[in-house]
């Protein structure tokens, strides 16, 4: 098994990071750091997806002098699929940076024990 | 070349383009297209069912000049028509009685961004009940995960931002989890469209070279979606989101984006893995459980909490309850209850958010039992409407709920022994649970109301909203007496369904 | 009692233990206590009356102090043993939950095809069709853009759907709204109403160099849009190479000289424009294709810059829904609006 997880590395790393990823984005109270683990573990997903594609001694999928022959190129689809994965990465990073700007704003601390808190003392007030 | 075939295709390019042209109208301009699009959305559904009624198997439709497995591909079958029909139906009515009241709780500069999310809400409903694509799903889960995050935003005061930020994060969890999935299946099949994976994955189930991978991507993606649809040890976000977003949100978010996801982890198992395989590897066991508690836990702390909406959340729960036990019994009578279940708690569910707004506005929006006092006769319509939606999930004859049930006991009794014990003993045990919560409310509801509490003079409910919430009770009761032809349109399109 | 070692309350265990009850303020270790977040802090007290002040009346000081009083009943009550060792009970579990998905998911790698092999299941006959009839089909040189935009549209379409939704949140969230005399129509604090509260004075040396650097990454940017279909490049990354230029430029010379070019209204005008021209276009092309239709737009001669059909416009409007959302995004967090 050993053996099998060092051929394929770049998909252990990724999963490795993934794990870690998501276990910051449960485990931590700091916002900011729970975005950090979010991006983390969408960026590791990313690394996986694309490790997919690669296949040895060919090129990146643009056809150069002509040449459509199928043992040329590398899988085109994983990058199409990276590339929407970004995006959709990009804007949740904007949603949860926006809110948590708000919430900072509020209440004046990132601890989202503690804003949890603050807000169920104004419901009770 | 039947026009009706593209019907689908029409309805969600209408709810896209609707949204784009609700960016630059102002906000009175944006509601009122909103509500026509809802209702063209109805309109173009139910032509789509008439004509899926028709076909002998289900028709697949191009995306582009290419056939699958090279291009997209939307599949019109009767199942996805008839939900289709049923959730726009749900989602107009919600809309005609939900609006009037939106200026309490947003700000009327952001009215038409809120207009804008319900729009792409719908889109994405429509996308997810008609796709043959995984990867499409994909992205437009993640476009129902913004847009249902930003109609519990909009209401902008400090709790409701906390509920937000904790609903974003488990639903952040849930779409990471997904998205490895959907990679590794990849990985393993080289494919993105339903049925080429299905072919695929039979073959990986015969031969058996890559069968570990494919048992923990039907883990992952099993446990994203059902994050994302408040299954039970995973429901920690859906009361206090329920709870402090507006109540149309509340409505839209409950009663129709948890049936999406749903219906999106059907599809899965049917086209892409194979029931027989879903049930090889037990996580039909694993969903079942989890139904069952879901029931049991939900309605027993429904029946702690203070406050009418809260109540209301803690209901919802312990319904999705209902539709994952139906789902975790393995059988296509099982999917088939589930399915029932999750039109009738739709219509069901919209309308109890949308009454109890209206019996906490004329309390003086005070949502602690002891101020509801009364309610019931100070806003009669509201009164009625929350009776029969709460006599619907009660389980009470001639409503849609108690139809649910009955299917749901029904798929149960052929089963193994201690089973088919469970089933009946936890339904039971659950009707009498909401019985306690929902009939003492319906009780309190028309109590006399206390003396010494002094209630602002009641507003008139406009005359459409009010034709809404009757015109939605309606359909409850028609699901309870009618529910004959669409159960056999259900099984038939199961049958087409794989 | 049972007899214990001498160096008992040095091992793991019982500094494990410790940990549970009292948090990290119990164990007397250097480091830990500096890498610390101290123990629930009260909000800043300051801020909070600088905020009061800007927003105080009579009945709200009433209501902010049962505010209060109610918060430090709930602040002893979070406080009490039970919860904190419930917190903590959650974090130990939530690293179990990582670590036990982590082994899972390894012992997946290790059954997936191998990493950089030519045989895997992913090079079946549908790269085959990409790859080999790719370019007489889309008139594409890059594949990938060819296979983003002509086969599978659709999920391109969502995509910028999501960037769109993405930027309306936001709005949501962080405009601040003028009434009908362009006042602000919430209570502002100091940070939100003025967006040089942070660094009051321009910068030479950024103004010198964004005034040199603006146009060539506006330029480059164009050209990676316009080149997308003939090599790397395409809507999303010209996108952000065009707004990250005018991101510099904003941040030189500030909203009153950047406002003079590129207003709201502007910004709201072409995405509108380029999403709606995305969806019909795309619109017409399913509708042909779904029903057999030839859709009757020439391909061109692949090389050239007017080429390949659909896919240089298309590209442009992605591009411009890009770089429109990423620079209201960067507005929006600042200044609260442009």
């Amino acid at each position: 098994m050993w053996q099998a997880l060092y051929d394929n590395l770049e998909q252990t790393v990724a999963v490795i990071l993934f794990g870690i990823g998501f276990t910051i984005l449960l485990l931590q109270r700091n916002l900011i750091r729970k975005i950090i683990g979010l991006n983390i573990m969408s960026t590791a997903t990313y690394l996986f997806l694309a490790s997919m594609g690669y296949i040895q001694g060919r090129k990146a999928p643009i056809v150069t002098d002509g040449v459509t022959d199928l043992a040329a190129y590398i899988n085109p689809i994983p990058a199409g699929l990276v590339l929407t994965g970004i995006v959709v990465s990009v804007s949740f990073t904007g949603i949860m940076l926006a809110l948590t700007v708000r919430l900072y704003r509020r209440y004046r601390t990132l601890d989202i024990d503690q804003i949890a808190l603050l807000a169920k003392g104004e419901d009770m007030a | 070349m039947t026009l009706a075939r593209n019907f689908p295709f029409f309805s969600i390019l209408v709810c896209l383009v609707g949204s784009v042209v609700t960016s630059v109208l102002k906000p009175r301009a944006a509601k009122a297209l909103t509500i026509i699009i809802a209702g063209v959305v109805l309109v173009l559904s139910a032509f789509t069912l008439r004509y899926a009624l028709a076909l002998e198997s289900a028709e697949p439709f191009m995306m582009g000049h290419f056939p699958a497995p090279w291009g997209n591909e939307l599949r019109i079958g009767r199942l996805e028509a008839l939900m289709a029909t049923g959730i726009s139906a749900v989602l107009f009515i919600t809309l005609l009685a939900g609006f009037y009241h939106m200026p309490a709780f947003v700000s009327e500069k952001k009215l038409g961004l809120y207009c804008i999310m319900v729009d792409l809400a719908m889109c994405a409903i429509l996308v997810m009940l008609y796709t043959n694509d995984l990867f499409t799903a994909y992205v437009f889960i993640e476009i129902m995960t913004i847009a249902s995050c930003a109609l519990v935003i909009v209401r902008q005061n400090g709790h409701t931002l906390v509920a937000a930020t904790r609903y974003m994060i488990m639903n952040l969890l849930a779409s990471g989890l997904v998205l490895l999935g959907i990679s590794m299946l990849y990985g393993i099949t080289g494919h993105l469209l339903m049925e080429p994976l299905g072919r695929s994955v039979r073959h990986i189930v015969e031969t058996g070279q890559y069968i570990e991978p494919l048992t923990v991507v039907i883990a992952l993606i099993t446990a994203g979606l059902a994050i994302k649809s408040a299954m039970f040890p995973f429901h920690a976000w859906a009361p206090d989101t329920y709870a402090f977003a507006p109540p149309m949100s509340s409505a839209i978010l409950s009663g129709l984006i948890g049936k999406a996801y749903i219906f999106l982890l059907i599809k899965f198992f049917y086209r892409v893995i194979g029931l027989d395989v879903i049930v090889g590897t037990n996580v039909d066991s694993v969903l079942f459980v989890c139904g069952v508690s879901g029931m049991l836990m939900g309605s027993v702390l429904a029946i702690s909490q203070r406050d009418i909406r809260r109540m209301v959340a803690y209901s919802s729960v312990s319904q999705i309850g209902y539709i994952y036990m139906g789902l975790g019994m393995g059988t296509e009578a099982g999917v088939a209850a589930a399915l029932f279940q999750m039109l009738a708690h739709a219509a069901a569910k919209s309308l109890l958010f949308l009454s109890t707004n209206e019996l906490v506005s004329v309390s003086g929006d005070r949502k602690r039992f002891h101020y509801l006092h009364g309610a019931g006769y100070r806003n009669p319509v509201a009164g009625v409407v929350f009776t029969v939606g709460a006599m619907s999930l009660v389980g009470i004859p001639f409503t849609g709920g108690f139809i649910a049930k009955l299917n749901l006991a029904t798929a149960g009794m052929p089963m193994g022994g201690w089973m088919r014990a469970l089933v009946l003993i936890a339904l039971a045990i659950s009707t009498l649970l909401n019985a306690v919560y929902y009939l003492h409310t319906v009780v309190s509801l028309y109590r006399r109301a206390p003396a010494e509490i002094d209630y602002p003079p009641s507003h008139r409910v406009p005359r459409h909203a009010a034709a809404a919430l009757v015109i939605s009770m309606l359909l409850t009761v028609y699901l309870g007496l009618g529910s004959g032809p669409i159960m056999r349109v259900i099984e038939a399109g199961l049958k087409m369904f794989a | 009692m049972s007899k214990r070692r001498s160096d008992w309350e040095q091992r793991p265990q019982a500094r494990f233990l410790r940990w549970m009850r009292d948090g990290y303020g119990a164990l007397d270790d250097q480091i830990t206590t500096s890498i610390s977040q101290p123990a629930a802090p009260r909000p800043d007290q300051e801020a909070m009356e600088a905020h009061d002040i800007l927003v105080g009346t009579h009945r709200h000081e009433r209501e902010l102090a049962l505010d209060r009083l109610a918060h430090y009943d709930l602040q002893n009550w979070a406080n009490t043993r039970g919860r904190k060792v419930l917190g903590r009970l959650y974090a130990v579990l939530a690293l179990l939950l990582g670590l036990i998905l982590i082994y899972f998911l390894l012992n997946t790698v290790a059954f997936m095809p191998r990493f950089a092999s030519a045989d895997v299941p992913a090079n079946n006959e549908v790269i085959a069709r990409y790859v080999e009839k790719g370019l007489e089909e889309t008139g594409a040189i890059n594949i990938v853009a060819g296979m983003i935009l002509d086969y599978r549209a659709f999920d391109t379409l969502g995509e910028s759907t999501v960037l769109f939704i993405a930027a309306c949140a936001v709005l949501i969230l962080l405009r601040i709204d003028l009434d009908d005399h362009g006042q602000p129509m919430q209570q502002l604090i100091a940070e939100e109403s003025d967006d040089r509260h942070y660094e009051p004075k321009n910068d030479r040396i950024l103004q010198g160099s964004a005034m040199v650097l603006t146009p060539i990454i506006l330029l480059f940017g164009i050209y990676v849009l316009f080149n997308g279909h003939l090599g790397p490049g395409g809507g999303f990354s010209g996108g952000a190479i065009l707004s990250s230029g005018l991101i510099l430029y904003l941040n030189a010379f500030g909203f009153q000289k950047a406002g003079r070019f590129f207003t709201y209204k502007i910004f709201m005008w072409v995405s509108f424009f380029s999403l709606g021209f995305y969806g019909v276009a795309k619109a017409y092309s399913f509708y042909m294709g779904a029903n057999g239709l030839h859709s009757g737009i020439p391909l061109g001669t692949p090389g050239a810059i007017l080429s390949s059909g659909l896919i240089m416009p298309l590209n442009i409007a992605v591009g411009l829904v890009v770089a429109c959302t990423m620079y209201i995004f960067y507005a929006l967090f600042r200044k609260g609006g442009l």
